[in-house]
């Protein structure tokens, strides 16, 4: 388990104060100046060397990603950090503890992304339904602003404005175009890549979308350097990670664990087991509900970390376990995921927006058994037509969960629709009806 | 997708004014953008107008926002229907419950929670209940799978809800007195049932091991760090960075194109 002293976020659960004081007392805004000093190629290069992998899902490098931004800005376009705070996978919820108890860890994050990246405005996107999170990261920054930590002469010797925006419910504003859009004040649908945002971002400008969790580390990775947060993990996982932990376990919490912790002491150390005990674990969902399920067989060694989750063919995600125990339906617990990308899918390419309702159909079919067992094929075939064939990944994430609930949970699919068809020939009270008694004799 | 349309026109109020205070919160929300970006605040503004109008949008307020930002109607008109947080519908005068009916929340009972708004509210979402205090709806997602299954009210979400305390809830709600926002079971926002189990000693005494560290170690020391090995490794190919603009590494053939005669 990881040691306290090790720990990032100090405040997860809130025992503590969120404000500026309280921030101070925990070691944030400590030394700020130093590391501006340092300049931004002395941060992007700690960053790289810290191996920090974007938390946002994706897993990118984000010490490489601050290095695309331009370095100067000589066609007279500034460069725009946003922060995507539209945190909406189903099963994530780890931003959420950072803005409402630990907001200034993202604020001094901020300063300093946007320093190594020569941004001089920095915008928070922060999803519509976290209104009391969203109050609790402006009154942050508003002290921020107070103490003359950022805003135009700063004591740190670096311009930067920062503020929050905030979307109304829509998922796909995560997606980081998409999210650029709305920031626009349009429709979240997400646009073609290239020119990636690096290049032609916000109002056409050089903008560098990075998660919450990506920022927030920051400051505290730059403190104690590089090879502190590197030798944490094992390689190319390296780190301290938010993990979620929801469904079917005892305890359900959001903890801060180093990377590459196995699943299973995860579970039992913070989520207090799974309920019933580790033999009534059907399968989890890793990282949000565009991972694709995993049995439990292959929840024994399971490592939590981007490589050990894509060993058993799923994806890290953002950690957010899903965990469900034997008595789950799990082909309605699928349906239910391709509903709400259903719901979510923006409209702008066909084979999303008509593919992910009529997987939901069928599958909502399949829970209850009525339908023919060739239509497993198809529907298998239809995931692989809308994956990899839409703008943005949404496509993908509504595709996934299907294509590993065919993989883990096929004859359990095959036994209810085998189960729905011979009960089709009985009546109300299970009595054979009487064409088949006659054929029967 | 979901779709979703404004309200008919009956229920439709002739006119929308922002107060003065709002009025001016929206114009301080602007300032938030560059020159000429003002479209950007659009969704702050009409989630203003949502909460000044008693829960939803009208389309008298989206005209005025259209107006007030130089937008054409239609752009607003789109950004009020695609954004499924801006109700299209009067919602109830006392609560308007979103439930969350996404699978973390459905795995620890969510339906339950639905089944209680049913009986209570209205068989179906987005109605009102025939006295108009309350409606609710199923919504995807809400950020809060730790503590599921839970709801939101206003601004403030309900969370490790059961069949009995939803229950409660809307009753405090009838009587004007609702319950405190948060965990409905006593627990410390995001932590286990029970307690933290890590950094148990809370407050500023557990914090100063930390403090204690020898400051910016990594800042102070004039020899370069040692980096662990591997912990660079990269995944895959390190992805090109964008091309500054791709016609100037692969202009188009025959060259720019011409000016046209005049």
């Amino acid at each position: 388990m990881l040691d306290d002293n090790d720990r990032i976020f100090r405040n997860l659960y809130g025992l503590d104060d969120w404000g500026l004081a309280g921030a101070r007392r925990r070691g944030g805004w400590d030394g700020t100046k130093a590391i501006i000093d340092k300049g931004r190629d002395w941060i992007v290069n700690e960053m790289k060397a810290s191996g920090l992998r974007g938390r946002g899902g994706a897993g990118f490098p984000t010490g490489m990603k601050w290095s695309f931004m331009p370095k100067d800005n000589a066609d007279g376009r500034p460069s725009y950090l946003v922060v995507n705070a539209d945190e909406s996978e189903p099963g994530t919820c780890k931003d959420r503890e950072i803005m409402r108890h630990d907001p200034h860890t993202l604020v001094e994050g901020c300063l300093i992304a946007g320093c190594a990246m020569g941004a001089h405005v920095g915008y928070i996107y922060v999803r519509g339904e976290f209104i009391r999170e969203r109050e609790h990261l402006q009154a942050a920054i508003d002290q921020a602003y107070e103490a003359n930590l950022i805003g135009k002469n700063n004591i740190h010797g670096f311009p930067f404005d920062l503020y929050v925006a905030h979307g109304a419910g829509a998922y796909i504003c995560g997606e980081e175009t998409a999210l650029l859009e709305s920031l626009e004040g349009k429709k979240g649908q997400p646009r073609l890549k290239p020119p990636f945002p690096a290049n032609v971002g916000l109002y056409g400008c050089p903008t560098t979308v990075n998660n919450v969790e990506s920022i927030a580390v920051a400051p505290d990775i730059l403190r104690r350097g590089a090879a502190w947060f590197a030798s944490i993990g094992r390689p190319n996982n390296v780190g301290t990670k938010l993990y979620g932990i929801s469904g079917h376990v005892n305890t359900p919490c959001v903890v801060e664990d180093a990377m590459s912790i196995p699943f299973r002491e995860l579970i039992e150390k913070h989520g207090g087991g799974i309920r019933g005990g580790w033999d009534n674990l059907l399968a989890i969902i890793p990282g949000g509900a565009s991972c694709p399920l995993i049995p439990a067989a292959d929840c024994e060694e399971l490592i939590m970390d981007f490589d050990g989750t894509r060993a058993v063919k799923s994806s890290f995600g953002t950690a957010g376990v899903i965990v469900m125990d034997k008595s789950t339906d799990v082909v309605a617990a699928i349906a239910r995921i391709s509903y709400f990308f259903k719901h979510e899918s923006c409209g702008q390419c066909t084979p999303c927006r008509e593919g992910t309702g009529w997987m939901w159909r069928v599958l909502s079919r399949m829970v209850e058994g009525r339908a023919h067992k060739r239509e497993i094929d198809m529907l298998l075939e239809v995931t692989k037509q809308v994956e990899g064939h839409t703008i943005c990944a949404l496509g993908d994430a509504a595709a996934w969960p299907v294509q590993g609930l065919i993989r883990a949970f096929r004859p359990e699919i095959e036994r209810r629709i085998e189960e729905f068809s011979r009960k089709a020939t009985l009546d109300d009270q299970g009595i054979l009806d009487p064409a088949h008694l006659v054929a029967a004799e | 997708m979901s779709v979703r349309r404004l309200a008919p026109k009956e229920v439709q109020p002739a006119s929308f004014e922002f107060t003065p205070e709002n009025l001016a919160w929206a114009k301080e929300q602007i300032t938030h953008y560059p020159p000429g970006r003002q479209a950007s605040a659009v969704i702050a503004i009409l989630w203003r107008a949502q909460e000044q109008q008693a829960g939803w949008v009208s389309e008298a307020a989206i005209r005025v926002v259209a107006d007030m930002l130089e937008m054409p109607y239609i752009r607003v008109l789109e950004v009020a229907t695609f954004y499924t947080q801006f109700q299209l519908q009067p919602v109830g005068k006392k609560a308007h419950i979103q439930v969350c009916g996404t699978t973390p929340c459905m795995l620890r009972g969510a339906g339950d929670l639905i089944d209680v708004c049913q009986h209570r509210i209205h068989h179906d979402p987005f109605h009102l209940s025939a006295d108009g205090d309350f409606s609710w709806e199923e919504v995807e997602c809400l950020g809060a799978c730790v503590n599921a299954p839970m709801a939101m009210i206003w601004s403030d979400t309900y969370e490790d809800l059961t069949k009995e305390s939803m229950n409660k809830l809307i009753d405090g709600f009838a009587a004007g007195t609702p319950p405190k926002p948060g965990s409905q079971i006593g627990r410390q926002f995001a932590a286990p049932e029970g307690g933290a189990r890590v950094m148990k000693n809370s407050g500023a005494a557990s914090y100063t091991k930390v403090l204690d560290m020898p400051k910016e170690p990594a800042l102070a020391d004039a020899e370069p760090k040692k980096q662990t090995e591997a912990a660079n490794v990269q995944e895959r190919p390190a992805p090109k960075p964008p091309a500054a603009d791709a016609t100037k590494t692969n202009p188009p053939k025959g060259g720019a194109p011409k000016e046209p005669k005049k």
